[in-house]
């Protein structure tokens, strides 16, 4: 054997045991107890890795791929339950189920946690991030490579912010930090709570938000039974200022995906329409 | 005090208190705007945000301060009040039923209906459980227990809801508002308080003659059972379209006659309507004093009527209890 060929052996053996340490780093079998890191792992893992996912992964109010993930099974991300899958890896956000992911470290069991998505940027990092975890980088760059392309497509930024008031249930709105405030300003609208300068949580009642004559007034779509706190948004107050629009689901704006884009591309067709 | 400087006074002050009530809020808006003259703006800031709230809060304190008086004068007791007897609780489990289950998105009506008929529910189960002297133990104790079982239920209904922001309107439900109800709401509720109003204004001879007692009122011609029978819906009416759209206000049935029967010379037909206009003024300036103190953070009208009304309430019970 001459010593040219030894070098593609070698390469390939090394590539042999790299691709087998990948593997054995790879969570075969991971559970999420967070609507966002459900999402995120369904769309970067491996088909069948993500066993198990929260509660709310299967409402689509709350998760805006609801409907591919209903054959993953749900838990109640109760600490004995997940420990039962035997899970290889266990994901959650930092302020869910806390008490469940305390026990679950202290039982041993490697449990990652992700921060709530404050930006679009957010969302690459967290792609990267579980791409990492999962043992699917390259899956995980070819999303944020898309992420980049449609973001680059969408952002424009109009000759004037048309002042947006997304109004929420308990009279609260949607302020300019945090994503919601970054979906609203990719797309190229301004918010309410930056043109009265609100503080941070602080509401703004109904005849405030009027007097304020914003350019668009959003609300998510009505539930299906009544309560108070939503009811608010179908105040007839509202609708008589004749810039009430009513948006799609609201669970593309809860979590950090690369589906937010939908909703940055809904917003910008909205504000193009209404200009 | 005579009727009639009575009447005018307590008149005057409802007005006075209207119109600041109106006139409060995040811009100064003339009072004409009402009318439909001045910028469209503000005519429909005033029209369809400020307009119910205060034509509400009047309609709801009138409604329970009349109800107050007039159930204290039947059973000849300080202490029937409707939202410490279960009524307005009951009503409110009515209310909430009516909501939950789509009966009130199917037939608006059946808002204030529902109500209604849980309010005279509650009246009727009072009037069956204390008797027509009114005795001051039953009357507390069957009201807690109907007001613990009303409220339990209100919780269980809006925590069985598919919408979860329904729970946090436990708070409403039991305490009371009229933050951001609109001009439908109104519509509901007033024709329903005005019957319930009118059919308890026409009690008053009847509760007159009930203070020389039951034989003396009946060889005056009072018919007890018929009494009975206007009391039970005239209350049900007025509580039960009150506490529809604005929750189980407590207290205001309770302060407002007790206020006012010094000025009445403790005469029951005239302390109804005084008591009527008195609850009107007491909402109104609670309603106002819940957006002066703390205008961004809704602070139901309960909290403001027990803080004045519950000391009240000690304050009768001691008197009542060294009376026994």
């Amino acid at each position: 054997m001459r010593r040219s060929d030894l070098i593609p052996l070698a390469a390939a053996l090394f590539c042999a045991v790299a691709a087998a340490a990948d593997v054995e780093a790879a969570p075969a079998r991971v559970v999420s107890l967070n609507v966002c890191t459900d999402q995120l792992a369904w769309l970067i893992g491996a088909p069948g890795q993500l066993v198990s996912v929260s509660p709310l992964a299967h409402d689509p109010r709350s998760a805006a791929l609801a409907a591919e993930m209903a054959d993953v099974p749900r838990n109640d991300a109760s600490a004995e339950q997940v420990a039962l899958m035997q899970p290889d890896l266990v994901l959650a956000g930092s302020y869910t189920a806390r008490a469940t992911v305390q026990m679950l470290i202290g039982l041993g069991y490697r449990v990652e946690t992700f921060q709530p998505t404050r930006s679009l940027s957010d969302i690459r990092e967290n792609i990267t991030r579980m791409g990492v975890l999962l043992g699917r980088p390259a899956r995980a760059a070819a999303l944020v490579a898309d992420f980049d392309a449609r973001l680059a497509t969408l952002s424009d930024a109009p000759e004037t912010r048309p002042v947006v008031a997304y109004y929420l249930p308990f009279n609260e709105t949607a302020s300019g930090e945090g994503l919601t405030g970054d979906i609203l300003h990719a797309a190229g609208m301004t918010t309410i709570a930056e043109a009265l300068d609100l503080a941070p949580g602080e509401t703004l009642p109904l005849e405030r938000l009027v007097l304020a004559q914003p350019d668009m007034i959003l609300v998510g779509a009505p539930y299906d039974s009544p309560a108070q706190a939503t009811a608010l948004l179908q105040h007839p107050a509202l609708r008589a200022t004749g810039k009430l629009h009513e948006i799609g689901p609201s669970a593309g704006w809860i979590c950090g995906l690369p589906s937010t884009l939908d909703t940055v591309a809904e917003m910008r067709a909205l504000r193009r329409s209404a200009q | 005090m005579r009727p009639l400087p009575l009447a005018a006074a307590l008149c005057a002050l409802v007005l006075a208190l209207l119109a600041a009530s109106l006139s409060l809020g995040y811009a100064p808006i003339p009072l004409r705007a009402l009318l439909g003259a001045g910028d469209p703006l503000h005519v429909m800031v005033m029209q369809q945000i400020r307009l119910p709230r205060a034509a509400l809060a009047a309609l709801v304190g009138a409604a329970l301060g009349l109800s107050g008086a007039a159930m204290q004068g039947y059973l000849r007791n300080p202490l029937a009040e409707p939202g410490l007897i279960g009524v307005s609780g009951s009503a409110a489990l009515g209310a909430v039923i009516a909501l939950q289950t789509g009966l009130a998105a199917a037939f608006s009506l059946a808002l204030p209906l529902m109500a209604l008929v849980f309010a005279g529910g509650a009246v009727g189960l009072i009037l069956l459980l204390a008797g027509p002297r009114g005795g001051s133990l039953t009357l507390i104790l069957a009201g807690i227990a109907v007001s613990a079982l009303a409220g339990a239920l209100v919780s269980l209904a809006l925590n069985l809801s598919s919408n979860p922001y329904a729970t946090f309107e436990i708070v409403f439900w039991m305490m009371g508002s009229v933050a951001d109800r609109s001009l439908e709401h109104l519509a509901l509720a007033a024709p329903l308080i005005a019957l319930g109003a009118a059919l308890l204004l026409t009690t008053g001879r009847g509760l007159d003659a009930l203070t020389l007692g039951e034989d003396a009122a009946q060889a005056l011609g009072v018919s007890l059972g018929r009494l009975r029978l206007t009391l039970l819906l005239g209350t049900a009416a007025a509580v039960g379209a009150a506490t529809a759209v604005a929750g189980a206000v407590g207290f205001v049935g309770l302060v407002v006659p007790h206020l006012l029967r010094p000025l009445c010379k403790a005469r029951p037909a005239r302390l109804l309507w005084a008591s009527g206009l008195g609850g009107a003024a007491m909402v109104l300036a609670a309603d106002l004093a819940v957006r002066l103190v703390l205008p961004d953070r809704d602070l139901k009208l309960g909290v403001v009527m027990a803080i004045l009304g519950a000391p009240l309430f000690l304050h009768l019970i001691y008197r009542t209890r060294r009376g026994v």
